[in-house]
């Protein structure tokens, strides 16, 4: 590689990589978002329980409503508010940016439970953006929102490469988690999309990278969101006197 | 996306096939290393030669790891040499490396694959 080259490509590995990190560490937050993940280690694909899954979903838009990059940029700018109801993800204050934690506390469908877990940004450029989860998330591995052009259209997508993080998430996912993961996404990009005034019909393709379990990783499940927000829930009452009593000693 | 512009060239050495990466790999590198794991024959270990990669992107990444569960499910070592410091931190935050064992050199890789 010539010089020049190597400069460009030290520039772009400098800005598009997450600098490494060891455990998360969570920016300041609003107080209404629950922080579970500080102080975990990242988890990717190869750190998970369950089969290994490549979900891929599309949505193409003209070209003449948005470009790649001005969809991304968007994408990246307003990310939570192409969300489904009920889910919160506090972006952290700087924007999608690599190296941050971004929390999100999202509802389970059919209970009053809310599962408190986050995601670090891993890389961003101008056409893409990767997530990468922390452990105990539901699911070990990080989803990569892109978008190019293809034949006169604009494809944004959202690509998963993850495993459940542990057996009790591996059951869920049989248990209709996958249709909630599918509907999660395919809601995303219809309300991206209607932000540029288009109707999308979205294209869903699922791979079963790998049909064997990691069932050596069963003990993930010490740390599972879904342990640690229900013991974060029951103890919200605690929590509460124990401010009462600090109002009251301080006057 | 960033149309494919990297090159998988696979050599034999011994029960090891070592596969020299150059350019830019990214998602759109998928055919091409596939077609390169495709013709690593009936080895035991596959060593990936990093020196001459230019940049790899998170969709790049995810390769590898489609490319680590093909290894392992032909009961395949996978290891690396070649990595830049920047990539080596790389593989740490990703934690790809519990997966693909880092070395120095392809001495050092080929020895560690039990093909030297």
């Amino acid at each position: 590689m010539n010089e020049l080259n190597e400069e460009r490509a030290a520039a772009r590995d400098a800005t598009n990589w997450a600098k490494a990190v060891s455990r998360l560490d969570v920016s300041e937050m609003p107080e209404e978002a629950v922080n579970l993940v500080s102080g975990k280690r990242l988890a990717g694909p190869i750190q998970g329980f369950g089969k290994m899954w490549q979900k891929t979903y599309q949505a193409a838009l003209p070209r003449e409503a948005v470009s790649p990059q001005d969809l991304i940029s968007t994408w990246k700018q307003d990310f939570p508010s192409f969300w489904p109801d009920g889910n919160r993800f506090y972006a952290p204050l700087t924007g999608i940016e690599p190296g941050e934690v971004a929390l999100i506390n999202a509802r389970v469908p059919g209970s009053s439970m809310t599962l408190s877990t986050g995601v670090m940004v891993l890389y961003a450029d101008e056409e893409s953006f990767t997530l990468m989860t922390p452990q105990g998330h539901m699911f070990a591995g990080w989803i990569t929102f892109s978008a190019t052009e293809r034949d006169g259209e604009t494809v944004a997508q959202a690509q998963v490469l993850m495993r459940a993080s542990d057996p009790i998430f591996e059951l869920g996912l049989m248990l209709g988690g996958h249709a909630q993961e599918d509907q999660l996404w395919n809601t995303t990009l219809t309300n991206l999309a209607r932000h540029f005034d288009v109707d999308v019909d979205v294209d869903t393709a699922v791979v079963c990278v790998d049909k064997k379990r990691q069932w050596s990783r069963w003990t993930n499940v010490a740390q599972s969101t879904a342990i640690w927000s229900t013991v974060y829930t029951l103890g919200t009452p605690f929590r509460a006197v124990r401010r009462w009593a600090g109002r009251v000693r301080h006057g | 996306m960033t149309e494919a512009t990297a090159t998988f060239d696979v050599r034999r050495h011994g029960r090891a096939s070592v596969v020299d990466i150059r350019g830019d790999v990214t998602a759109a590198s998928e055919d091409v290393l596939m077609a390169a794991y495709n013709d690593v024959g009936d080895v035991s270990a596959i060593v990936l030669n990093f020196a001459g990669l230019d940049y790899m992107n998170s969709g790049g990444i995810g390769l590898l790891v489609t490319l680590l569960v093909r290894a392992n499910r032909r009961s395949q070592q996978l290891l690396a040499f070649g990595l830049s410091d920047h990539y080596r931190q790389i593989f740490e935050l990703t934690r790809l490396d519990e997966a693909v064992s880092i070395h120095d050199s392809e001495s050092a890789a080929l020895s560690a694959a039990g093909a030297d």
